[in-house]
């Protein structure tokens, strides 16, 4: 293989990725848009606080709650190498405010709900209930994108909160019962310890994360192809993208929240 | 009246319009035939501005489709779709009465519902359907939910999409019923586009017929079988051999 043909196996890829962002980013301008103008469509987002924040729940809690555990055994494994087991409840507390919480949950939601909104919106396209929406006056961007893109934006960053609670109740559970931490001290330790800085770059890595999750699943079943196939393959690509996406966006909100 | 003047379209090298030109009084019944995959339903979503034509013009009583103001214009439409297209999440009333409900002419639930179960029973379906899910009903009732949903704003176009694909012979012969008569009753305009010919007698006023992207014959029913294209003489009578490749 030449040198060229190695730079064209990297650049083909490369400009094709930069092409489906720049297509995302005018996606997110005409859903803005159209968010902005009426009709609003109240039962569909009732519908969408329903499945994206309410029964996200049990796999947000599950997780969080076992992450918190882990997280607690892991510091007080390596802090004991420094004779620094006491820290426990800080940097669990920090660590799932922080990053785990809002990551976790992020992905949670891109794994339930961007792959469920995918798939629901691809297969309204191939059995042309999109077409139909159309004939029937309703624009498909106010109809399926906005109520979606909007209980995203409300509802994940409450169960980034509630994953936060939980995460931390994980590493309690564990530090109290398995390592041997006082139940007051380990409680009053977390709370001296967290500042508001790290709970409201929480709950924006939350915002963040739950508009990057259900519009990208709006929009990969928006570009489906056809049959069963097509709904499949935007079911595929948009949660992988959605997941990559989300931890891009950690990567830049750290930075510009916390970064030196 | 609908009218299309040298109608292009392609999908790529697919020219799958090639200048199409036909002409749809208002109140009469027009039903495309043609092989699959000569671009019928494309020409159908053409009008709607489901698909934007490349090139050619298509107005509706004189203005041009794709500068006509959007909702007034899809207001004065109903379609029935090929596979009914119903929303999974609705109940079947509230796929009926989906435009009723939505819109800066929206009805009151009650009365939009009232109006949904008439055009149920209108097409032959009992109130006892009208809080099912799509997914609780057979295909032949789920096209005539559809066709309900189609008609419920009174439109005064009505497209139906292989209506009758699917369906066994008497189903389809409902179907084939209702249309005709709730053209006639309502006054529509009305376009077909079907390769069953038993529809096309039952429905059709005129007949066009669409072979590779061209009007290729067009003409009142009853000289159908009179016409003499080999192309549509094929075409009405199934032969395998003749100028259609029966091989695409």
């Amino acid at each position: 293989m030449t040198a060229a043909g190695g730079l064209a196996l990297i650049g083909r890829p490369v400009l094709a990725a930069l092409a489906a962002l720049g297509r995302i980013a005018l996606y997110a301008g005409q859903t803005l848009l159209a968010a902005l103008r009426p009709p609003f469509y109240w039962r569909e987002f009732r519908m969408a606080l329903l499945q994206v924040g309410w029964l996200s729940l049990p796999v947000v809690g599950l997780t969080a709650l076992f992450t918190g555990g882990a997280l607690a055994l892991q510091i007080y494994a390596g802090g004991q190498r420094f004779s620094a087991e006491a820290v426990v409840p800080q940097i669990v507390a920090i660590g799932m405010v922080r990053e785990l919480g809002p990551v976790l949950v992020g992905l949670m939601i891109a794994a339930r709900v961007t792959s469920s909104i995918a798939a629901e919106i691809a297969t309204m396209k191939v059995t042309e209930q999109i077409d139909a929406l159309v004939t029937l006056s309703t624009n498909p961007m106010q109809y399926l994108t906005v109520p979606r893109v909007l209980a995203g934006l409300f509802c994940v960053p409450v169960l980034v909160a509630i994953g936060d609670i939980i995460g931390i109740m994980g590493g309690f559970l564990v530090g109290t019962g398995q390592l041997g931490f006082n139940r007051a001290t380990y409680i009053q330790n977390t709370v001296d310890f967290l500042e508001a800085p790290d709970i409201v770059s929480s709950l924006v890595k939350g915002a963040v994360f739950g508009v990057i999750a259900t519009l990208i699943g709006c929009y990969h079943g928006m570009q489906s192809g056809r049959g069963a196939q097509g709904v499949g393959a935007a079911t595929k690509t948009g949660v992988a993208a959605a997941a990559v996406l989300i931890l891009a966006a950690n990567f830049i909100l750290t930075s510009v929240m916390f970064g030196q | 009246m609908i009218e299309l003047a040298n109608v292009q379209k392609a999908f790529g090298a697919n020219r799958v319009l090639q200048g199409v030109n036909l002409t749809i009084p208002k109140g009469t019944s027009m039903v495309i035939i043609g092989g699959s995959g000569t671009g019928k339903s494309v020409l159908l979503k053409c009008i709607l501005g489901l698909v934007r034509h490349d090139a050619g013009s298509i107005t509706l009583d004189g203005q041009d489709v794709t500068t006509a103001p959007r909702d007034a214009f899809l207001a004065r439409f109903g379609m029935l779709f090929q596979g009914g297209a119903l929303f999974d999440s609705l109940t079947v009333w509230e796929n009926v009465a989906f435009r009723l409900l939505r819109g800066a002419g929206r009805l009151p639930q009650e009365e939009a519902r009232a109006i949904a179960l008439e055009k149920l029973r209108r097409v032959g379906l009992q109130p006892r359907v009208a809080d099912l899910l799509p997914a609780e009903l057979s295909g032949g009732m789920q096209k005539r939910v559809g066709l309900a949903r189609a008609i419920a704003a009174q439109p005064e176009i009505i497209f139906f999409d292989e209506p009758t694909t699917g369906l066994d012979p008497i189903m389809a012969g409902v179907i084939n019923d209702l249309i005709r008569e709730i053209v006639v009753e309502m006054g529509a305009t009305a376009m077909t586009i079907t390769h069953d010919m038993t529809s096309v007698r039952a429905i059709a006023d005129n007949v066009a017929m669409l072979h590779d992207g061209l009007i290729r014959w067009t003409g009142p029913v009853g000289s159908l079988d009179s016409a003499d294209d080999p192309y549509v003489q094929q075409f009405i009578h199934g032969r395998a051999t003749g100028p259609i490749a029966a091989v695409r």
